[in-house]
């Protein structure tokens, strides 16, 4: 078992804007209402790369930025963990190769690639620590904390997850229907920390994944790859140890253990 | 300092050929496997460097798997015995004690492509053969082999665009360390596609000319597919080659042009160096990342002589395979455990009259003798830099 501390939190989806009003909701002290987020301007990006976001990368950047809060981001490992990509993107790709004269946006194509959040993220820092960006389908989530974890206990050094998904377009969302544009984030600290919020024990596990019984709660769960953390971050909202299992990439899901 | 990483088994599939022997000869032979032709409906006049043998279906068992990326994994997981030495590390470990862990910039985007191409009605929708899953989503790379392979463990795809198969031995050999698996599949495929050859050339970064590392006067890069795998067995004896040693940084620069004075690269490289002790002195030969872009080969030159010195021999091999992009990094630590094994150090391809700013030592002629030590750097966009150090177990 991979035992490691987390120190912040950040979340972000209708209904659950950031990690202060989200936890109200997760722990049942207050009514989930999933209204569409407003527009986010990332407080960290300089002006002309704020301007050039997407918003893909926007979305990767309210929860991190949740989670960091005041803290000194220039030093922290970060895992980026996602299933699509910037969906938008490709398919304005995909349509414009689609045409004749084949004239793909170049704003759009270094916009593409999987870790356009995380170079964003490192101008925005002017972090030089290493940086993942990793996919895992619907277990993304689950394969970018075990990610993390492993280099927080490896490196003994602090590491930001950041798990975003966004939804495509038309005719491309036919073919991957994802729900509302969804992140969350945790920064993970190896043993010695102060200001820990829980200690999580993550092992790989043959065992079910955990649902939500609250059932609007649970089609959030369902509907972006981000949101497949919900089960565990209802523990950590309601201050609670305890156990959930979370869908996996390949063959084994991910149990995680809470220690309050 | 970090324990060697033995290197069971390896093998890659480029335009220079399936499996290793035909990357040796061509790199031995200087030739490339670049030609001048177009791909699919690309209108670009350019060089590519294309696999041979994509043209046939995966097996009907794969049926829902069947894209031009995952063709080129079953191809390369077919060379060189390397099933088999899969197969004798499950029959120590078990199957759910080998992760797997592949690099990729863009998976099976080809057939999203193909898919928008044939859209119909209206409004218009995708084929119903079109399926993202097992195509075109990025951990199809990674899950497809898996699945081919009979394992029941993680599969992780990494996407750092071209660092992407070069981080995957970072992340194995931490998840070995912390007890996630005792052994590791790792590698990368990333096919030829319009959106990688219309999106750097909107850059303007593919060159109309054969790609010239280096040179003087160097417009861009070639693009090249590629599919490589390793095996990384911690527990085992009878391997020889191993990873010594490995950095990964980032830029915090720009998303797609490297950082002019390479300080994010040359830490990566210091990084590989430290991980594994060794002393600047001590590296035989660098596989430079080299695409051939005025700004890559000059930050890139940067970080080598901060870190190296001007000494030490280095060369590009992108003028025999093209840029392979998600897949450089593993068709490189090919190349760098071909040269260590086989003891040569290839030349730079295509590379006429060396740019006089450049200071690094990059070899013109290829030099055959003992290798001790490889470090191979690739770099992706959004300033994601890995480097690794290879060589054999004391």
């Amino acid at each position: 078992m991979i035992s490691v501390h987390l120190t912040a939190i950040g979340l972000a989806a209708p209904g659950l804007p950031d990690w202060v009003h989200g936890r109200e909701v997760l722990a049942g002290r207050a009514a989930f209402v999933p209204a569409e987020l407003p527009p986010y301007a990332p407080r960290l990006l300089p002006p002309n790369e704020r301007r050039r976001a997407t918003p893909a990368v926007r979305q990767a950047f309210r929860a991190a930025e949740d989670a960091v809060g005041e803290r000194d981001p220039s030093q922290l490992a970060t895992v980026f963990a996602g299933s699509d990509g910037d969906m938008a993107i490709l398919h304005r790709i995909c349509a414009a190769l689609a045409q004749p004269n084949k004239a793909v946006s170049p704003t759009d194509f270094h916009n593409s690639v999987h870790n356009a959040a995380a170079g964003y993220w490192g101008i925005a820092t002017g972090c030089r620590a290493p940086s993942t960006t990793l996919a895992g389908y619907d277990g993304s989530f689950a394969l970018g904390l075990l990610e993390a974890a492993v280099q927080t206990v490896t490196q003994n050094h602090p590491t930001l997850l950041v798990s975003f998904d966004v939804p495509a377009p038309q005719p491309l969302y036919a073919a991957r229907p994802l729900g509302a544009a969804a992140s969350c984030a945790l920064l993970l600290s190896p043993d010695g920390v102060s200001g820990s919020v829980a200690r999580l024990g993550i092992v790989q596990s043959e065992d079910a994944e955990t649902q939500l019984d609250d059932a609007a709660l649970e089609v959030h769960r369902r509907g972006n790859p981000a949101l497949r953390a919900l089960p565990l971050l209802r523990l950590l909202a309601a201050g609670q140890s305890g156990r959930v299992v979370l869908p996996g990439s390949g063959g084994r899901n991910l149990q995680v253990e809470v220690f309050t | 300092m970090m324990a060697p990483v033995p290197i069971r088994a390896y093998t890659a599939t480029t335009a220079l050929g399936a499996g290793r022997a035909a990357q040796l000869d061509a790199l031995r032979a200087q030739r490339t496997g670049l030609r001048r032709q177009r791909f699919d409906a690309s209108t670009l006049d350019c060089w590519i460097g294309a696999v041979d043998g994509l043209d046939t279906p995966l097996p009907p068992q794969w049926a829902e798997w069947e894209c031009r990326n995952n063709r080129l994994s079953a191809l390369a997981l077919a060379q060189d015995g390397f099933r088999e030495a899969v197969a004798a590390a499950v029959a120590r470990h078990g199957a759910d004690r080998i992760g797997v862990f592949i690099g990729t910039s863009t998976s099976g985007v080809h057939s999203t492509e193909l898919a928008y191409r044939h859209q119909q009605g209206d409004p218009p929708h995708l084929p119903a053969s079109f399926i993202h899953r097992t195509t075109h989503n990025p951990q199809a790379a990674a899950e497809f082999v898996r699945l081919c392979l009979g394992l029941d463990s993680l599969a992780m795809a990494i996407c750092t665009a071209c660092s992407s198969s070069a981080k995957v031995f970072a992340a194995a050999q931490r998840a070995m360390s912390a007890g996630i698996c005792d052994a590791a599949v790792i590698g990368g495929a990333d096919s030829l596609c319009l959106t990688t050859l219309h999106g750097f050339n909107s850059l303007q970064l593919v060159s109309a000319d054969i790609c010239r590392p280096a040179d003087a006067q160097r417009n861009g890069i070639s693009i090249g597919e590629a599919a490589g795998f390793a095996l990384l067995d911690a527990g085992e004896p009878g391997a020889d080659l191993a990873l010594l040693g490995y950095g990964e940084s980032s830029d915090a620069y720009h998303m797609s042009t490297p950082d002019p004075q390479g300080h994010g690269a040359a830490q990566a490289m210091r990084d590989a160096l430290t991980r594994a002790g060794l002393q600047p002195a001590q590296i035989d030969y660098v596989n430079l990342h080299g695409t051939g872009t005025q700004a890559n080969d000059a930050s890139e030159d940067q970080a080598l002589c901060a870190v190296l010195g001007t000494g030490t021999p280095a060369s590009s091999t992108k003028g025999y395979t093209g840029h392979t992009l998600g897949a450089a990094g593993i068709v490189e630590a090919v190349f760098s455990l071909l040269a260590i094994e086989h003891g040569f150090r290839p030349p730079s391809l295509n590379t006429r009259q060396l740019d006089p700013a450049l200071r690094g030592k990059v070899l013109l002629d290829g030099i055959e003798g003992p290798v001790a030590t490889v470090l191979s750097n690739s770099f992706g966009f959004g300033g994601n830099n890995a480097s690794l150090l290879f060589g054999r177990r004391a």
